[in-house]
């Protein structure tokens, strides 16, 4: 499997994972370290900025693992924008999920402000990694304003419904020049692999392995898919360019 | 407003409709409640009709609780000010007729109690209590208060009379999260039996006060009735109505609900209406069903085994360690509470119990940098 290049950093697992829903600090390390992910995404309004030994950070605070804050909680570009810039200087990483949510019910992300939130955190010299609805031409946009990747759901976070929006991921991944990071709705192994074998860099999972009954078991699980479903999309690939470069036409034979 | 809404709803056809129910009905509605559910899908749900699908109301709460909370459960610790009141609710321990010690806790005591909460719990969300006594703690003194408790709690919710937008939408630019207000009683002809007198016996006011939180960007709104009042299915329907209402007509907000059972206060006023803890239980699987991302708030009133009971089915915000008399952390010996807890375990032991059961405890899950 390819490493994956993303911002400034090369990542051996495409399965990032979040810390939230977790019933202990203890199971969400294990299940971590089950799922070989190197990019975690942990939410502001969780963490205690100011304490050094705070138990959420504690917990995912290995070599191999490099840390996401999200602004999951704010409303609108200026409060994501503030928010994002008391992080940089507390947690120490420019790295940013750029999450703006203002519909408590279905936590869909509103476009408009991330974009501008957007445009201004990479002036800022944030790495902003946005999460969108799977808007094709939303996602060019953030392209064009310099996100490192573009982060369209699946269906609506934590409902595990799968890839409910895969016709428009499909036009999303065909048409991006940078990383399509599946995020939000992916409830299980086989949703991962489909996503990676449509062509996504990289898939994000919270929920589904949060709140399984056995989160160690189902974030391997998740580990194992998307090695998979990434396998089979090179391979794909692989099959592709050898048909392009094929020195005899299937056909020739009839000339 | 929604009091023009309440307007077109009839009290005694809602009771006939909700006692109407029938288990297909209650079967429609589980059935249904992946999606949404309409008002009158929680109606059957709390009609005596739903009685035997409890089991399966829970499994399904519990189901949806976690898919949108996970497994945690928020801890919250509330301060009251005050207990100083100009109104007369004939069932609250503060009532002005009371002759009770009345206290307003000046800066000094405010930030003395604070250090005490911070010793027994590292609760961030915090719940300011406070009488009606517009005169000598009114909006500048509750404004005062959060000024005070902000650098020590992230995430700071208020339980005080109505206010008008304005007054929310200055509060909340000094850094308010929440505001919890019960309407006690959506039955608007009874209501005045219960609140004879003062700012609270103004039926419409309060109930559009929620309105008003909607309109000043209030984060959170806190809404629920009180049980033992009128006759409590159809109070319960009247919330779902308002809760459905408020997410309307303020997309932006979220909402939590709580629906406390009268326990003995000083007034000696006896309930008019006992729940017990099946229909309590039902009450809350009802609204989990009804409304996924709501928050379902029991606080102390309620006791430790039942509390250790309800921790998967639904519920997701609990407070411990509670004093219900101002200065009760540190400042004054016990004067009056204004309800007695019911469960006096300490924070630490709450949490315990709760791990024990295979959930999380959490402290914290607001930033005052995300607002």
């Amino acid at each position: 499997m390819e490493n994956l290049i993303l911002g400034d950093k090369i990542f051996t697992s495409r399965l990032f994972t979040g810390t939230g829903k977790f019933s202990s600090n203890e199971l969400m390390q294990a299940a971590i370290a089950a799922s070989g992910s190197e990019l975690v995404t942990v939410a502001l309004k969780r963490v205690d900025m100011d304490d050094k030994n705070d138990q959420m950070l504690n917990h995912i605070a290995l070599p191999h693992i490099h840390l996401l804050p999200n602004t999951s909680g704010v409303r609108n570009a200026k409060e994501a924008i503030f928010a994002a810039q008391l992080a940089r200087e507390a947690l120490e990483t420019n790295w940013l999920k750029l999450e703006i949510h203002p519909d408590p019910r279905y936590l869909l992300p509103d476009g408009e402000e991330t974009l501008r939130a957007a445009e201004e955190l990479v002036k800022l010299g944030f790495i902003v990694l946005p999460y969108v609805q799977a808007d094709p031409i939303l996602c060019k946009k953030l392209e064009e304003v310099g996100t490192a990747a573009v982060m369209p759901l699946g269906s609506p976070i934590g409902s595990n419904n799968g890839l409910r929006t895969k016709d428009f991921l499909r036009i999303i991944i065909e048409q991006s020049n940078i990383p399509v990071v599946v995020d939000a709705g992916i409830g299980a192994p086989s949703h991962a692999a489909e996503a990676m074998e449509m062509g996504a860099a990289a898939v994000l999972v919270n929920t589904a392995i949060a709140v399984s009954a056995n989160p160690v078991l189902m974030a391997e699980a998740f580990k194992l898919a998307v090695h998979a479903g990434r396998m089979a999309y090179e391979a794909r690939l692989a099959e592709q360019s050898m048909g392009a470069h094929a020195s005899s036409p299937l056909t020739s034979f009839l000339m | 407003m929604f009091s023009d809404e309440l307007e077109k709803i009839s009290w005694d056809e809602t009771t006939r409709s909700i006692m109407s129910k029938t288990a297909a009905d209650v079967q429609r509605a589980l059935d249904k409640s992946r999606e949404q559910l309409s008002v009158d899908d929680f109606m059957a749900l709390i009609s005596p009709a739903a009685e035997p699908f409890l089991e399966q109301m829970a499994q399904l709460s519990r189901e949806y609780t976690q898919m949108r909370f996970g497994k945690t459960i928020s801890m919250y610790v509330p301060l009251y000010l005050t207990n100083s009141c100009t109104n007369s609710c004939i069932y609250c321990g503060f009532q002005k007729n009371n002759p009770i010690k009345r206290i307003i806790l000046k800066d000094d005591d405010i930030i003395n109690e604070l250090k005490a909460i911070k010793k027994i719990g590292p609760f961030q969300n915090i719940l300011l209590v406070t009488g009606e006594n517009p005169v000598a703690a009114g909006v500048e003194y509750i404004e005062n208060a959060l000024k005070l408790v902000q650098p020590m709690y992230n995430n700071l919710s208020i339980e005080v009379m109505p206010l008008k937008a304005e007054e929310y939408k200055r509060l909340t630019d000094a850094g308010l999260y929440g505001v919890v207000c019960f309407q006690e009683t959506y039955n608007k002809e009874r209501y005045k039996v219960y609140h004879p007198a003062g700012q609270k016996s103004k039926f419409d006011w309060r109930v559009n006060g929620f309105d008003r939180m909607g309109q000043a960007g209030v984060h959170k709104v806190g809404m629920g009735v009180l049980i033992g009042l009128e006759d409590w299915r159809t109070d319960i329907t009247m919330l779902a109505y308002h809760l459905r209402y408020m997410q309307r007509n303020y997309w932006q907000t979220r909402y939590s609900v709580n629906f406390p059972r009268m326990r003995p206060s000083e007034g000696h006023f006896q309930p008019n209406v006992i729940m017990n803890d099946k229909e309590y239980v039902q009450v809350m699987l009802a609204f989990r069903l009804f409304d996924h991302d709501v928050d379902i708030s029991v606080s102390t009133r309620e006791n430790k085994e039942f509390r250790n009971n309800i921790i998967q089915l639904g519920v997701t915000s609990m407070s411990a360690g509670s004093k219900t008399d101002p200065g009760g952390y540190a400042t004054f010996k016990q004067e009056l509470e204004q309800f007695s807890v019911s469960d006096e375990r300490t924070p630490q032991q709450v949490q315990d119990d709760i791990r024990q059961f295979g959930y999380e405890v959490v402290w914290k899950d607001w930033d005052v940098v995300l607002q």
